[in-house]
């Protein structure tokens, strides 16, 4: 009986890391569709954001109450992880409670802290849901956030919800399985939290609570790695991909766009101004801008994937705020989806790329991309440094560039420039006139 | 002071007499065309007359930075221009850049030294809180702005692009108003609309101009004077007010004008 549950805890473990190391690497090469880019230096500077963004938490403390609601499930997340590092080692071993005897009451210390942590994490995961739909704070319910992107939002509170609810029964039944067969159970002294549960269990037979413990033993167990699975294809991979994604923040002023390197040949030739790549073959140019993921860089992609559709960076769109299409927050999911699609019809030997669909008109339509005042709010919003920003300006790009398909304005603009050199129409000649009146005085002296 | 003693220079007539000027002026095409906004030329002209600093402009020689063609997504007119003006720039062997407008501003100091054009590049924003620091420029004999409201509009261009929020609060402190700040301000602070070459186009459709939601939130600070430094906020303020038929009560001023106004230039 023992080794039987030892056999199946080894293979619950072993299916749920299969599944997913599939999907990470599934995730991985969604991610590499994008083009590469050299985001190698500046290895303490990256550093220090990730640890200021990421592990600090430093952009969520712009809106408090979300800010500290947020930091315990982090948190709570990150400590109570250490203990399904035992469930995994009692699981192995057929053990129960094995730090319990290398602790000793140091061990009933950390169980009470982990226990405040649960109680944190499933305090907070209410008012989340609360705020979600009953409150209904606004940037939940914009037009991106129906069906799949609604239903996630709420099955992940719901869920974290459940694990928090199974320790605290575990507890409670174990603490009554300790006075009863102390021979067999570890005494961890009184939990606080889950001692108050223990009138409910108080009168059912051992054997049941036998079974009540250890049945919440599996679910905590198979519900982490069942959790695990889902995040994969849930907003909530940001729990693992924040990290990276912060770390491969954008170090430049945010003003700074991405300098076109095939065009600088091109314009450099045309000036008949001599470069050092004279010597070299021209370079292959592939599509100017994005229209597609792969016209992407792999950042814009990891950026897509670690987005959890907070929706501050909406919320913050001037476009989106006075009624515009475009929505920053949906530019991210779009990318996103877009990977999925293309990933998957990869793996099924599909077409890819070459499906007949694209992101720029598929998903994304040149009215939000046009809305775009480029302002930098949603950049800014960002707990986690994601840059919807870049990823509109690089199909604009290709809309200008590969297709001639500006709006009609644009089109006069870009030709007030190469005629004009300025914006609007006006004569290069009278560009010096409004010095005029301080020069003729002066001549007048 | 008169106003003949205003001198506006060009690289060209210093280059033939064989001097070179500390900084150059980058007017911009705002700063050159907009009816409205040349007024703000000529106010920062007579600042930098009045404090003696040693300036020229381009003049014909300036030509549009490309920045709105490169938020348009046109990178090959951008490129165009910019490698243009670099050449003109560094053919005058310049070193240090003064302009009024974040677009411009933004485009030369972080856009062009990747094409070659590396200079030390300042917003007038941050030339006039240095003027005002070093004591060059001040408040003269009581203040016409003691007791009246100030707010301050954030450029996207200044503000969130480069980081730059205090050097314009601190040129609008030296005037002695009262600085009244909007709800969404500094990093959170709204756009005016014109940004990203929106100033080229009409809005997309919605159920709002983002000018007159950004003038609602700054005419309800109660200022009777809407401070901005950038040409593109400065239009769709004016607008907006215009909009809201406050153009009688409210004034929208650059920095420049209002430091101008304070010296009686």
């Amino acid at each position: 009986m023992e080794y039987l549950q030892q056999a199946l805890f080894l293979i619950v473990v072993g299916v749920a890391t299969f599944i997913l190391s599939k999907r990470i690497s599934r995730i991985r090469q969604n991610i590499l569709l994008g083009k590469d880019v050299d985001l190698s230096g500046n290895k303490s500077a990256r550093l220090n954001k990730m640890l200021l963004v990421a592990f600090g938490q430093k952009k969520m403390f712009k809106k408090p109450i979300p800010a500290i609601l947020h930091f315990f499930i982090y948190f709570g997340f990150m400590v109570i992880n250490l203990e399904v590092l035992e469930f995994i080692l009692d699981g192995i071993f057929g053990t129960h409670r094995l730090f319990a005897s290398h602790l000793g009451s140091l061990y009933g210390v950390l169980m009470n802290i982990f226990e405040f942590l649960a109680v944190a994490v499933l305090f907070s995961c209410i008012v989340f849901l609360i705020r979600r739909n009953i409150l209904k704070v606004k940037r939940f319910h914009n037009a991106e956030m129906t069906k799949w992107p609604k239903l996630d939002g709420n099955l992940i509170l719901v869920i974290e919800i459940v694990l928090m609810m199974a320790i605290l029964k575990m507890n409670a039944a174990d603490q009554l399985l300790q006075a009863r067969m102390p021979e067999h159970y570890h005494q961890t002294g009184t939990l606080f939290f889950s001692s108050m549960l223990m009138p409910i269990f108080e009168n059912f037979s051992t054997g049941f609570l036998v079974i009540i413990e250890r049945g919440a033993w599996w679910f905590h167990i198979i519900g982490i790695l069942g959790f695990a699975i889902y995040i994969t294809y849930s907003k909530h991979l940001h729990i693992a991909l924040a990290f990276p994604n912060t770390y491969f923040s954008d170090l430049n002023p945010k003003g700074q766009m991405n300098n076109m390197d095939a065009v600088t040949n091109e314009v450099n030739m045309m000036l008949g101004i001599a470069t050092d790549q004279d010597a070299a073959p021209p370079q292959e140019v592939g599509r100017f801008g994005a229209k597609d993921v792969n016209d992407l860089t792999w950042k814009n992609i990891l950026n897509a994937y670690s987005c959890t559709e907070c929706g501050r960076c909406t919320s913050e769109c001037p476009a989106n705020q006075t009624g515009k299409k475009l929505s920053p927050r949906k530019i991210m999911m779009d990318v996103r989806d877009r990977a999925d699609e293309v990933g998957a019809s990869l793996a099924k030997g599909g077409k890819g790329l070459e499906d007949g669909k694209s992101l720029l008109g598929d998903y994304i339509t040149k009215e939000e991309i046009n809305a775009c005042t480029s302002c930098n709010a949603c950049v800014e919003a960002c707990p986690i440094n994601i840059n919807p920003l870049e990823i509109i300006l690089e199909m604009r790009r290709f809309v200008a560039m590969e297709e001639s398909g500006s709006p009609a304005a644009w089109n006069s603009m870009f030709q007030n420039i190469e005629t004009n050199f300025a914006p609007w129409k006006f004569a290069p000649t009278d560009r010096f006139n409004w010095a005029n009146d301080l020069r003729a005085e002066r001549k007048e002296e | 002071m008169s106003e003949t003693n205003n001198k506006v220079p060009t690289m060209a007539e210093m280059a033939a007499s064989g001097q070179s000027p500390e900084i150059l002026f980058w007017v911009g095409c705002a700063g050159s065309f907009d009816e409205r906004y040349k007024a703000v030329t000529v106010a920062f002209v007579k600042i930098l007359n009045k404090v003696g600093v040693s300036f020229a402009v381009l003049g014909p020689e300036e030509s549009c930075t490309g920045d709105p063609a490169r938020r348009a997504g046109n990178e090959f007119l951008f490129q165009m221009q910019a490698v243009s003006n670099i050449q003109v720039m560094n053919g005058y062997n310049i070193k240090k850049v003064v302009t009024a407008c974040p677009h411009c501003f933004n485009t030369i100091k972080n856009e062009y030294p990747v094409l070659g054009g590396k200079y030390e590049v300042i917003h007038h924003s941050v030339f006039l809180q240095q003027l005002i620091n070093e004591g060059k420029v001040g408040l003269k004999g009581g203040g016409e702005f003691k007791g009246r409201k100030i707010t301050y509009h954030d450029s996207c261009y200044l503000g969130r692009a480069n980081n730059i929020y205090e050097a314009p609060r601190k040129v609008l402190e030296a005037l002695d108003a009262e600085l009244v700040e909007m709800k969404r301000c500094k990093t959170k602070g709204f756009c005016c609309g014109a940004g990203g070459a929106q100033m080229f186009k009409d809005a997309e459709k919605g159920n709002k101009e983002v000018n007159i939601e950004r003038t609602e939130e700054a005419l309800e600070t109660g200022a009777d004077t809407i401070a901005v430094g950038c040409p593109f906020c400065l239009t769709m303020m004016s607008d907006g007010v215009k909009n809201k038929e406050k153009e009688n009560a409210v004034k929208v001023k650059d920095l420049a004008e209002l430091i101008a106004e304070a010296e009686g230039l």
